[in-house]
């Protein structure tokens, strides 16, 4: 908001209020190059650099570190080891004291950083970083899940299994009966901004963190502890983020560590930046899967007994690995009702990076598990997939009880697969894709609808909690702070517009200000894709705070009932006057009104207990399908995407185009993730894909070339959300499930639709054409 | 030629004119524009090339037309901006101040999320539009293929580029446009033809007058590094923190960037980037064109030349397999002496070239496609574009009247340690009746030709067997048959609204 910028007082709606497709509140900002990530600001005089140096084995003992080049290197001022933590040298966001700020005595993965070199410059404390000479005894290792499990390796935090009924006796009853193996790769999250913290040091024990993070308590947290000075010591802006998806839920916790005890120790402001390259070694990433599963069916295709078994890469410590693999668990049902089921998670140490939070959070991992559970048992019956996805999905009688024991209550899959079928043309479709298929020698087309239900709310209950904080100033601006933190994804925008639906202010009133430890304490991460859902009711809350005192104001003063006090666009009216916005609160605050509130919001319903496996761990759940076809090419295993149409429930939208915007992204990155996204660690153990030039995201020309996506605008939320809305961020990242089941089918068409080719992914070109082949093969 | 010696480099930053002079051979355009000028709109996502967050448009003279393109200024070197403008995001809104078309246009359809590839979007998108009034959804997609977006998924960003093309460029919505004549003039007068020697602690910076000067520059500095679209040498430096001085920088040498068709075939220069040369090799060699848009991204395709990309001597160049196929030839050039080869010998092994201290390529060039002969050019990446081969295959082949093949050049790239003809295949295939029986023969000679390895862009088996099928693909595409992926124009925009 200008000074000059005045509201329309005689509105009939306010300006950028709930429910519009306004643009996110930085747009302009972005397409200019001014919006201000923390590698823009303006460093203080005297800030100083800090590099990483990193481990060049997969496990070993350290035998000697030898860091007197790296000391008298030019511009360095500081060299930190482990012993240099003044706190507690850990950083466990699991709290198991499993991950050191920097490793001492051995290392449990290549790229693990060992130290860190502070210098006059970015690039003279990364030359300076590449001059120690560590030499290593090497310990035994394994990288990969299997190989863990293979070794004996330990779990890295508590397995959960879920079970309801006897599956034993269920899958001995069923009249058929399968078993199978997916695996599952990894994903790196490619944020375009990398990691990124700077340090200011006040005074005592205090130090200000700048830092790129989805988590700023934790960051606060972390700090505190491996510094050794209480939570009120630290204070965490983050004003945004260039992209987190998960990967800055707790990673970024060693930087701003870093960042925090250089400063303090040199007294000056210190930045840490990792290269592109070592943010990827460095940082965790999606957990690999490797699912066994074992199931009963019936000849209609209808599951009775489901027996499946999760187990995940999750690198040298626990990190978020629990609740990831909990949330695989509670996903591995997808929209399907299991008579009998049992699912248990193996959470395995491996010699790797520490994965954690990335977009679905586990959930995708456990989804793709049922979905190829479908998929094979419709090869083996014949049949379209869909059909077997119907008969399957929860509803009826006795048939909504999830193997947590929550009631599916919101179930609408039903009319979304319909209407969906309907709009795409599925049947019609599939059809000429068989008659194509049958005179296309080289090029086969494959088509295939996949539906998602998602649960939203954080498994750890007390998560599911949120702050805000509210200040309305004399001239009728507003101050919006929350406990949120804006990565992209428009939380900023949507908090505003529920705050200004609340005021009835237009949205150009409210400045939405930087996460600030300061202001909102006690903060959840932004994640689960539940941001707004928490935020803004925090924001609300305050609001109507300030606006029960603003009507016990008025209406004493005007001496009207307090019924009649409206708040209308940019107006009060009180009784038969209208005040301006501004009029309103100048005359409150000269009757010393308090005009700034901290609100705040839980979530109801939700309760969870992990030892019984019993509970409502969700407050409600997010649904969506998507239809795509592909096209392979059965001599070089490429392909592409030919159409995709997605319907997608995001509950009454808050913001149609920034929900839409959601939709469409996570579409792409999870068609990524399952094609061409592929970890690929030598056998050394080095992560050799940790760059845009080995590491393939997808880019403009891998949209699907025609590309219909619709929010289902009759949904609302049955529960009492935020207007009604739902959360959006990770429930579509797995609707391109349905890309990797459609190129299945285009390599199916080989050996006619007989045998499921049981895709592993990504299905790469490479894996794609190994597919073919197997099929060819066995033809 | 070193008559006139200038210690400094001018360029035109925005609306400003810049000398420079003491700077470090390895400075790159973004550091230099973050740290120094603190033009922070221009990112870093990658430093590699490959992501284009750090885009920003260099603008140069190209046969007297002041060419606007979009650039890399995380791998791009300071010393390859003389004479040049460079133009950041912070100058790319309209001369009043207000949003450009192609910005309005992304705020408006909601093109950005987080933010931060926007800038690099949006120098990208403005080049577009600068350049060529109608784009359609695949002009848009090569435009981007150098961008890497992670949050919108590029819908929103390719319906902005649409969107902005129906305002045409004048001079009330681009300062470019606007200034265009006047900053024409400034960039002859500052191109003055004296060489520049720069001096700094970390080396010596040369920038030679014109392609002799050049080769007195090498032959007295054998061990210098040649920089032409800094596209490998800039990751030496970003990525490898390797030592580059002294350094002599070429790219932006005219007498380098001829293209001439001569009885050989089309003679390209050395320092002719994949842009510049499009238009000529494509009319030439239409076989080519797939490739041709495959080859990195635009940044990079604006930067990078021909003759590095043989230069480098990289296993898996895009380039070296059809100019091998095609039978081009080499020039290289050492003070005054020149000396021409086929360009498979210039590859001796993997890392090693034949080239000597103080030479360099000097052009390349390329006969026609033989009439009536079939030739082909298959990439195959893990993601189609912007991606380094798995292989890369050509293939060239022609048949007497009796369908009997006359002659076979068939080359690869990503299969040895050298771009590297399969000559078991040529053999097993010269003389056979070109059907089945003959692809099948030389399908199983392949694994004479070559024993691919297994890195993270493909398994060895992956690479023979993909060979052999491309051997398959070959032979159906001659014999009229449909046997690639349809990539014609995407429908996006009618079933899209």
């Amino acid at each position: 908001m200008n000074k000059s910028f005045k509201p329309d007082v005689n509105a009939e709606t306010v300006d950028g209020g709930a429910h519009v497709a306004r643009p996110h509140d930085s747009a302009i900002k972005h397409v200019t190059g001014k919006a201000i990530y923390i590698d823009d600001m303006a460093e203080p005089a005297g800030t100083l650099h800090a590099y990483l140096g990193l481990s060049t084995r997969a496990h070993a003992r350290i035998t000697s570190m030898d860091l007197a080049r790296v000391r008298a290197a030019p511009g360095v001022k500081l060299v930190l080891t482990g012993g240099d933590v003044p706190g507690i040298n850990d950083i466990s966001p699991a709290g198991l004291n499993d991950e050191p700020v920097l490793a001492e005595g051995e290392v449990k993965f290549y790229g693990q950083p060992v130290f860190c070199v502070v210098a006059e410059t970015r690039h003279l404390a990364r030359k300076a970083a590449q001059l120690a000479q560590i030499e290593y005894e090497d310990l035994p290792y394994a990288t990969d899940v299997v190989a863990a499990i293979e070794a004996g390796h330990d779990h890295v935090c508590t397995p959960l299994t879920l079970k309801r009924g006897d599956v034993d006796a269920g899958l001995a009853r069923a009249p058929n009966r399968l078993k199978g193996e997916m695996r599952v790769g990894g994903q790196d999250h490619f944020y375009l901004e990398g990691h990124i913290s700077m340090a200011i040091p006040g005074e005592d024990d205090e130090v200000t963190v700048w830092a790129s993070t989805q988590h700023p308590s934790e960051i606060q947290h972390m700090v505190g502890h491996a510094l050794g000075v209480p939570s009120h010591s630290v204070n965490v802006q983050v004003r945004r983020m260039g992209g987190g998806f998960g990967g800055k839920e707790t990673q970024g916790n060693q930087f701003a560590a870093l960042a925090a005890i250089a400063a303090k120790k040199l007294n000056v402001p210190v930045k840490i930046r990792p290269d592109r390259d070592d943010d990827m070694s460095i940082t965790g990433k999606r957990h690999d899967f490797h699912i066994d599963y074992d199931v009963g069916y019936d000849d209609d295709g209808r599951i009775l007994a489901f027996d499946g078994t999760f187990a995940a890469r999750c690198g040298f410590s626990a990190d978020l690995s629990g609740p990831v693999t909990d949330r695989a668990l509670f996903h591995a049902d997808n929209c399907y009702y299991y008579e009998d089921v049992r699912l248990a998670s193996r959470p395995m140490m491996t010699n790797t990076v520490s994965n954690t939070a990335f977009r679905g959070f586990g959930g995708p991992q456990g989804l793709i598990g049922a979905e190829r559970v479908i998929e094979e048992i419709a090869y083996k019956l014949g049949r379209d997939p869909l059909d077997i996805r119907k008969i399957n999905f929860y509803g009826g009688e006795g048939r909504n009880l999830t193997p947590y024991h929550q009631t599916v209550e919101d179930n609408i899959i039903g009319r979304i697969v319909e209407e969906l079928e309907e709009s795409s043309d599925y049947q019609a479709r599939r059809k000429a894709i068989v008659a194509f298929n049958e005179n296309s020698p080289v090029i086969r087309k494959g088509i295939a609808l996949t539906p998602v239900k998602f649960g939203i709310s954080f498994t750890a209950t007390w998560y599911n909690q949120a702050g805000a904080l509210v200040h309305v100033y004399r001239d009728g601006s507003l101050h919006l702070n929350h406990g949120g933190t804006e990565m992209g994804q428009g939380l900023n925008t949507k908090v505003a517009q529920a705050l200004a639906e609340e005021f009835q202010v237009d949205f150009a009133m409210i400045k939405i200000t930087a996460t600030n430890t300061g202001k909102v304490p006690n903060t959840s991460a932004t994640a689960a894709s539940s941001g707004t859902d928490l935020n803004a009711m925090a924001a609300v809350n305050a609001a109507r705070q300030i606006k029960e005192r603003l009507v016990d104001f008025a209406s004493e003063k005007y001496s009207v009932p307090k019924e009649t006090i409206v708040f209308e666009p940019n107006r009060v009216r009180v009784g038969n006057q209208v005040f301006s916005f501004a009029e309103f609160i100048d005359q409150a605050y000269m009757a010393r009104v308090q005009l700034s509130a901290a609100g705040f919001y839980k979530t109801p319903k939700i309760h969870w207990d992990r030892a019984t496996g019993k509970g409502r761990p969700f407050y409600y759940y997010a649904y969506g399908a998507a239809v795509s076809e592909v096209s392979v090419d059965t001599l070089t295993g490429e392909y592409q995407v030919d159409r995709a149409d997605i319907l997608h429930d995001v509950g009454k939208s808050l913001n149609p185009a920034i929900d839409k915007g959601q939709v469409e992204g996570a579409f792409i990155q999870g068609m990524g993730w399952l094609t061409t996204e592929e970890l690929w660690w030598d056998d050394k153990g080095m992560l050799r894909t940790h760059a845009p030039s080995t590491y393939k995201i997808p880019l403009a020309s891998d949209r699907p070339r025609i590309f219909n996506v619709k929010l289902a605008d009759w949904s609302e939320n049955r529960e009492m959300t935020i207007r009604r809305s739902k959360a959006v961020g990770e429930p579509p990242f797995m609707l391109p499930v349905s890309v990797l089941e459609a190129i299945s089918m285009a390599v199916a068409s080989i050996g006619d639709y007989r045998t499921c080719p049981c895709l592993d992914a990504p299905a790469t070109p490479e894996r794609v054409l190994m597919a073919v082949e197997r099929l060819k093969a066995g033809a | 030629m070193s008559s006139a010696i200038r210690s400094s480099i001018r360029f035109l930053l925005n609306d400003q004119t810049v000398e420079l002079s003491g700077f470090a051979p390895d400075l790159t355009v973004l550091d230099w524009l973050r740290i120094e000028r603190r033009l922070t709109g221009t990112k870093e996502g990658c430093a590699e090339g490959d992501c284009g967050a750090c885009t920003v448009l260099v603008g140069r003279m190209i046969d007297g037309m002041l060419t606007y393109e979009s650039v890399n200024a995380c791998i791009r070197f300071v010393g390859s901006l003389d004479a040049t403008h460079v133009v950041t995001i912070e100058y790319l809104n309209r001369p009043d101040g207000e949003l450009a078309p192609v910005q309005q246009a992304m705020v408006d359809l909601h093109g950005s999320q987080c933010g931060f590839c926007t800038p690099g979007i949006v120098a990208s998108l403005q080049a577009l539009w600068l350049s060529d009034p109608e784009p359609g959804v695949k002009d848009v997609e090569r435009a981007l293929q150098g961008n890497l977006c992670r949050c919108t998924g590029y819908e929103p960003i390719v319906r902005a580029a649409l969107a902005a093309s129906k305002i045409e460029p004048d001079e009330d919505n681009d300062r470019l446009v606007r200034a265009r004549e006047e900053t024409a003039r400034k960039l002859i007068e500052l191109a003055d033809g004296a060489r520049v020697e720069i001096d700094h602690p970390e080396g010596k910076t040369f920038i030679p007058a014109s392609a002799d000067d050049l080769a007195e520059i090498y032959e007295a500095n054998p061990k210098a590094t040649l920089v032409a679209g800094s596209t490998d040498v800039g990751l030496w430096v970003t990525k490898g923190m390797r030592a580059i001085a002294p350094v002599i920088f070429v790219g932006h040498l005219t007498d380098l960037q001829t293209i001439e068709e001569t009885e050989e075939g089309l003679k390209i220069g050395a320092g002719v980037s994949y842009s510049m040369a499009r238009g000529a090799i494509l009319s030439q060699v239409p076989q080519l064109a797939e490739l041709w848009d495959r080859l990195g991204g635009e940044q990079v395709r604006n930067m990078g030349t021909i003759g590095g990309n043989i230069a480098n001597g990289s296993p898996i160049g895009d380039t070296p397999p059809p100019l091998i196929a095609l039978g081009a030839t080499l020039t290289l050039r050492k003070g005054s002496a020149r000396r021409t080869l086929p360009l498979e010998d210039f590859f001796i092994a993997y890392g090693k070239q034949d080239r000597a201290g103080g030479e360099f390529v000097e052009s390349v060039t390329v006969p026609a496609v033989p009439e009536d002969a079939h030739f082909a050019v298959y990439k195959i990446s893990k993601r189609r574009d912007e991606d380094i081969s798995a292989l890369c295959a050509a293939f060239l082949i022609e048949l007497d009247s009796d369908s009997h093949v006359a002659t076979a050049r068939i080359a690869f790239g990503g299969m040895a340690g050298t771009p590297k003809r399969a000559t078991h295949v040529e053999e097993c295939l010269i003389g056979a009746r070109w059907g089945w029986t003959a692809v099948q023969a030389a399908q199983a000679e392949l694994e004479n030709d070559y024993s691919p390895l297994t890195d993270w862009r493909a398994s060895a088996d992956y690479r023979m067997r993909v060979a052999q099928n491309l051997l398959t693909r070959f032979f159906l595409e001659t014999s009229g048959a449909p046997a690639r992926l349809d990539t014609s124009e995407p429908l996006m925009m009618e079933a899209g609204e």
